[in-house]
């Protein structure tokens, strides 16, 4: 079987990761997956303001996921909505488990993503993106996580939707996974499948995630190891 | 922050800058043209360290009541808080409104681009066109970043297609957006008694006042802006108006090789 854009069902979209793109963020990456282009900065572990929000046990994770006016077909309005508030949640309880909160008492972690170019698969982008910038910051980790979409069509198990390919799914799956851990640390499904399906897309996602990180660290590494 | 504030004024009162660089002399500068395929016209301009990427995007609407045979153009900005350590969350704030109507206002008053063009059906159907500006890096002197960003996008934007009183967003056609100048913003930053151009962050800090000049093609002045607590006098506006007219020149010169 071959997609809409002639690649495999188990292929992943075109994937550029660059770490280190910006200058005044502490760690930073950008991540382009097909035609979704992502951009995260991230700040700290830094001191929180205000002060009354401090957690006196362990640091903050602050993120904010938002999309470019001109990153979609038809003009996207600028500021915040329903829909990257709650996309900002998921890819920051995406992070958190990974990051070693304890060690910084009372200070923000804070991670900011944009999408500058969407074209489906932007929470997925925006997590392997921040993932990245985070471990560019030097946030001490316990690992990468990577995330891609799974899907159904014609009956076929595909990974990495694009943009075309959404409305020809039977579901959306986005999958955010620690190899290293060999835990998920999102998942969302909408659509309608059998349970067999949901555990058959969920694998193809985590095996497709484990190539993912390779990239996220070459990425790391070509930016660190001279 | 005081002591090098202080340090930037006396070193401009000689003539030099924390940098290198003479008074008018601007940071390198990078284009990229047409980075966003999604958007009509988009770019990436590096100006120094400041990275700034503007996006076109081109609609249809209703036209103003007072101007039912004219297109829409709209600019607006944003501070993306991955651009500066100190983003404060919240709606937009004064500097990227007053960037946003900085950049409009060159693009409008230049007449880069003649409205009464863009429209389909008067009273009823215009073309929109939004420009949207994006700080992805902020090391000082956005407004000149950011208007420059503009202009390149403008520059290359495409129609989308259109059929059947509907746009096709996903298709864009060759034909060009029209677009009759490059208006090009250069401001001068009032540091001590001297002015210098394209200050870093630390200069903007250290400046009691800017002016802001967007020159057209022709060298005539489209738009001025002051900016800052302190007063500027009519000698230092000459000199400003001056500068902006000469880099102008050579801005655009690296517009056509970009």
């Amino acid at each position: 079987m071959k997609r809409s854009d002639g690649r495999k069902p188990e292929e992943l979209r075109p994937l550029e990761i660059t770490a280190g793109v910006l200058e005044n963020a502490t760690g930073s990456a950008r991540v382009r997956m097909g035609r979704t282009i992502a951009v995260a900065g991230v700040f700290g572990p830094r001191e929180m303001f205000p002060r009354r929000l401090q957690d006196f046990n362990r640091a903050t994770v602050q993120c904010r996921y938002s999309m470019a006016p001109f990153s979609t077909d038809e003009r996207a309005r600028p500021g915040p909505s329903r829909r990257s508030k709650e996309i900002s949640l998921v890819v920051r309880k995406a992070l958190e488990p990974l990051i070693f909160l304890d060690e910084f008492p009372k200070a923000a972690i804070d991670i900011y993503i944009d999408i500058i170019q969407a074209d489906a698969g932007t929470r997925t982008a925006a997590i392997n993106a921040a993932s990245v910038a985070l471990a560019d910051a030097g946030v001490p980790m316990r690992g990468l996580v990577s995330a891609v979409a799974a899907g159904k069509i014609d009956g076929k198990y595909v990974v990495d939707l694009a943009g075309k390919e959404e409305d020809a799914s039977d579901c959306d799956l986005p999958v955010a996974y620690i190899p290293s851990q060999g835990k998920i640390s999102l998942l969302q499904m909408d659509g309608n499948l059998a349970k067999e399906d949901v555990k058959a897309l969920i694998k193809i996602a985590t095996t497709a995630c484990e190539d993912i990180e390779k990239k996220q660290r070459d990425a790391l590494r070509k930016r660190w190891i001279k | 922050m005081k002591i090098l504030q202080q340090s930037i004024v006396s070193l401009a009162a000689k003539g030099m800058r924390l940098d290198g660089r003479k008074l008018d002399q601007i940071r390198d500068i990078v284009i990229e043209a047409s980075p966003i395929e999604k958007a009509e016209g988009s770019a990436i301009v590096k100006l120094g360290r400041t990275k700034v990427i503007a996006g076109v995007k081109i609609g249809v609407g209703q036209p103003f009541s007072d101007r039912p045979g004219s297109g829409v153009l709209m600019t607006g900005a944003e501070f993306s808080p991955i651009s500066s350590p100190d983003f404060e969350p919240g709606p937009p704030r004064d500097n990227s409104i007053e960037l946003a109507r900085v950049v409009d206002r060159g693009i409008r008053e230049s007449q880069a681009i003649d409205l009464d063009k863009l429209c389909i059906e008067p009273g009823e159907k215009v073309w929109m066109v939004f420009v949207d500006i994006n700080i992805l890096d902020n090391f000082g002197n956005l407004i000149d970043a950011a208007a420059l960003a503009s202009a390149v996008a403008l520059s290359r934007a495409v129609f989308p297609k259109y059929e059947d009183g509907a746009v096709i967003f996903t298709e864009k056609t060759k034909k060009k957006l029209p677009v009759a100048c490059l208006p090009i913003a250069c401001t001068s930053f009032k540091v001590g008694e001297r002015l210098l151009l394209d200050a870093t962050r630390e200069e903007e800090e250290a400046a009691g006042a800017r002016i802001t000049v967007t020159t057209r093609d022709d060298g005539n002045v489209a738009a001025i802006q002051k900016g800052g607590e302190e007063g500027i006098t009519p000698a230092e506006i000459e000199h400003a108006l001056d500068m902006a007219v000469e880099k102008g020149k050579e801005i655009r010169k690296l517009v056509k090789q970009a």
